[in-house]
């Protein structure tokens, strides 16, 4: 037997619909989290490392809201609209958890420097202080140790498309990131807080001089990353309920961060197009290699990949180019 | 900002001269210090590092109550570890300080270096074995190979793709270290070579459990590198490497052809983080996947920032801390990350530059241009223009 690497491409031929499925999920969630990079990036040109851990803050608050209304391991027996109506009220606490950490994060260690006029490695240093900070504070509350899962539904198959299972939580994730990201992205084109945001990721000084206020829009596009983080949140609390560790967060966002890259940094439907794609190349590739771990190397081989030949993004990169 | 240290005439000008050459980046406490170092002779600078080297070849024999790591840790082992860390926070240095090239995925090749040491010498591996010290300088050059097949497709973007990649490649390492079963995942690798030698009852000099063997051979290590990069630093590639830390457009404006340098801090960098790996791996006798995780390529990162990014004595001194502090201090040993974290915060905010920053400095004929200046700022009306000047 091969000591270090074997591709298994008859497991992937059996299992390629249901990877495509279980991987646009994935993807879904990662687009979520990707748009909090590319929204910041966009208006900074910066990567904010801590998003990650704005993240996970959110995924913490949604289990202690569910556990704390009495959730747990077992499947509740409630209607449908009173599951919608408490993951409703978690993922409010979830949002608003990660938008109070996005808020942090920028007070703490972006704003003092950005007085300062620091050089940009002073930022990139503070940030992945902080988003250190953050995971070790989790990690001496609660533990190394995951938190308990919370199931809230039993995960039924709704379709069947040729032998291929289609499940409730895909069907539910994938939309609910597409709608987000209309969302988004027409909130970017149309309202007056987005045309701040794009003028201030064209030009920070003429934006200013136009009368934008600068400050406003910086902590506002970091507590918008923070709020679509929440939600994001809730998705991966449904699809890994059991990675809610104080290290989810870092390996969710090296994903997700590729994702940003790969569909263009600082492009809205960028990051929606490279978070499906990569759950996609990840999922195959977990498959094809034979073990969970190999998405982790499959997606960074990917972010590689992407910024030697095309590093702008499929999309291209950037937020200010976008027209209302 | 004035020095208004009391001073005889001649080497008050002296100190003039220094302003024009020292921008105010220092504190002027220690500022008096680096005056006096740079007015020394030669032969008594070279004394004075003399007994300074002996004085740290001697650190792991005296044990000085408060500042030993007893009882909670062995001091000869402590030491070897402080030595270790210095080792890697001098590589960083190279990286982050010189090429100002934001790495925070170095323990990728401190594991590849660790591999090579075990790979090669443990007896639990299929390959071909030779001696432990070869494998410090092929660990090097494997690092190197790395280092330039990472670097050459990111190196060309902006710093915060470098950043992020650098992450991931850290975590990568680590990732195909448990799912590649040739390495042997959590199961490692054991009895990891070390250097010849027996002591008089048998036992082998470089045991595992004896510290100030291992100290003393990371401890030459640090001296030749720091010799050869001092060499290094002096010469059109430390000039290139500052030119483009400080401004990167500007650098590739002027002809420096800013990729190819960067690719040496990168490749050197690298070749430092995986010599020090195998030096671990013998020291420690045991290679497995559990030892390289981000939270090490962080606190190299803490230790090239708290000692002053470019400044390869403060990365000594720093990654030495940055051992240190929790070996000492045990009580709060398990809360080092998020403390060290918070010293990261709080250094860019506060102090950017660290405890000791860089010191722009000329760089070839240093001396020279130091006894020119004197010699001008001795002229009566020229001096205080010139003092104008330098500031």
């Amino acid at each position: 037997m091969n000591q270090w690497i074997t591709f298994d491409w008859e497991a992937l031929g059996a299992n390629f619909w249901s990877a495509t499925v279980d991987g646009l999920t994935f993807g879904g969630i990662y687009a979520l989290v990707a748009l909090g990079y590319t929204l910041v990036y966009g208006v900074l040109n910066l990567i904010n490392f801590a998003h990650s851990e704005v993240f996970i803050v959110g995924a913490y608050a949604i289990v202690f809201t569910l556990t704390s209304l009495g959730f747990g391991p077992s499947v509740p027996n409630l209607e449908w609209y009173a599951i919608a109506a408490n993951l409703l009220l978690a993922v409010i606490f979830g949002m608003l958890a990660s938008a109070v950490t996005a808020f942090i994060v920028e007070r703490v260690a972006y704003k003092p420097l950005r007085a300062k006029g620091a050089p940009r490695l002073v930022f990139l240093i503070s940030a992945i202080g902080m988003s250190f900070v953050i995971q070790y504070l989790i990690f001496v509350w609660r533990g190394p140790n995951p938190e308990p899962s919370v199931i809230m539904f039993e995960n039924k198959a709704i379709f069947d498309i040729g032998g291929t299972l289609i499940y409730f939580d895909s069907i539910l994730i994938v939309t609910a990131a597409i709608l987000m990201m209309i969302v988004v992205d027409q909130f970017i084109r149309r309202t007056k807080l987005g045309r701040g945001i794009r003028a201030v990721a064209q030009d920070p000084d003429t934006a200013t001089l136009m009368g934008v206020n600068r400050e406003r829009i910086i902590i506002s596009t970091f507590v918008i990353g923070g709020l679509l983080a929440g939600v994001a949140a809730l998705f991966y609390v449904m699809k890994v309920p059991s990675g809610v560790l104080y290290l989810g967060g870092f390996l969710l966002g090296i994903k997700a961060f590729t994702a940003a890259v790969l569909g263009g940094i600082g492009n809205v439907r960028g990051a929606l197009l490279g978070g499906l794609l990569l759950g996609l190349i990840g999922n195959y590739g977990q498959i094809l290699l034979g073990s969970a771990q190999w998405t982790d190397v499959v997606c960074f081989v990917v972010l590689i990949i992407v910024l030697m030949v095309r590093p702008e993004g499929i999309l291209g990169s950037n937020l200010g180019k976008v027209r209302a | 900002m004035s020095t208004g240290t009391p001073m005889g005439g001649a080497s008050e000008s002296q100190a003039r001269a220094d302003e024009l050459v020292d921008e105010t980046t220092k504190p002027s406490r220690l500022r008096g210090l680096s005056e006096w170092w740079n007015h020394l002779p030669r032969v008594a600078q070279w004394g004075f590092l003399l007994i300074a080297v002996a004085a740290a070849f001697a650190l792991p024999l005296v044990n000085i109550p408060l500042i030993t790591t007893e009882p909670g840790n062995n001091w000869p082992l402590a030491t070897a570890e402080m030595a270790r860390y210095a080792l890697v926070a001098i590589g960083l240095n190279v990286v982050v300080g010189q090429a100002g090239l934001l790495d925070l995925g170095y323990v990728g090749f401190f594991a590849v270096g660790a591999y090579v040491a075990a790979l090669w010498t443990s007896p639990d591996s299929t390959m071909v074995h030779i001696p432990y010290l070869l494998t410090l300088p092929l660990a090097a050059m494997v690092t190197v190979v790395f280092g330039v097949l990472l670097g050459i497709p990111t190196l060309r973007l902006r710093g915060d793709y470098l950043a992020i990649v650098t992450l991931g490649f850290g975590e990568i390492i680590r990732l195909l270290a448990t799912i590649i079963p040739a390495l042997k995942g959590q199961v490692g690798f054991q009895q990891v070579g070390r250097p010849p030698g027996e002591n008089a009852d048998g036992n082998p000099v470089f045991a595992n459990s004896e510290g100030a063997p291992w100290y003393w051979l990371t401890l030459t290590v640090i001296i030749v590198v720091m010799i050869a990069l001092g060499n290094l630093e002096r010469s059109r590639v430390g000039r290139n490497w500052i030119a483009l830390r400080e401004d990167e457009d500007a650098a590739e404006i002027m002809g420096v052809p800013t990729f190819r340098y960067k690719l040496w801090a990168f490749g050197i960098g690298a070749a430092l983080g995986g010599g020090a790996g195998a030096i671990a791996a013998g020291q420690i006798g045991f290679v497995n996947n559990q030892r390289f995780d981000v939270q090490m390529s962080i606190m190299f990162l803490v230790a090239v920032v708290l000692g002053g990014q470019g400044n390869k004595f403060g990365a000594i001194i720093g990654g030495a801390l940055v051992a240190y502090i929790p070996l000492r201090f045990t009580a709060i040993a398990e809360y080092k990350y998020l403390i060290f974290g918070a010293v990261l915060v709080v250094l860019m905010i506060f102090r950017p530059q660290g405890l000791f920053g860089k010191r722009p400095h000329l760089l070839t004929f240093e001396r020279r241009a130091h006894k020119r200046i004197a010699n001008l700022a001795d002229a009566p009306t020229s001096a205080p223009a010139a003092k104008e000047a330098g500031q």
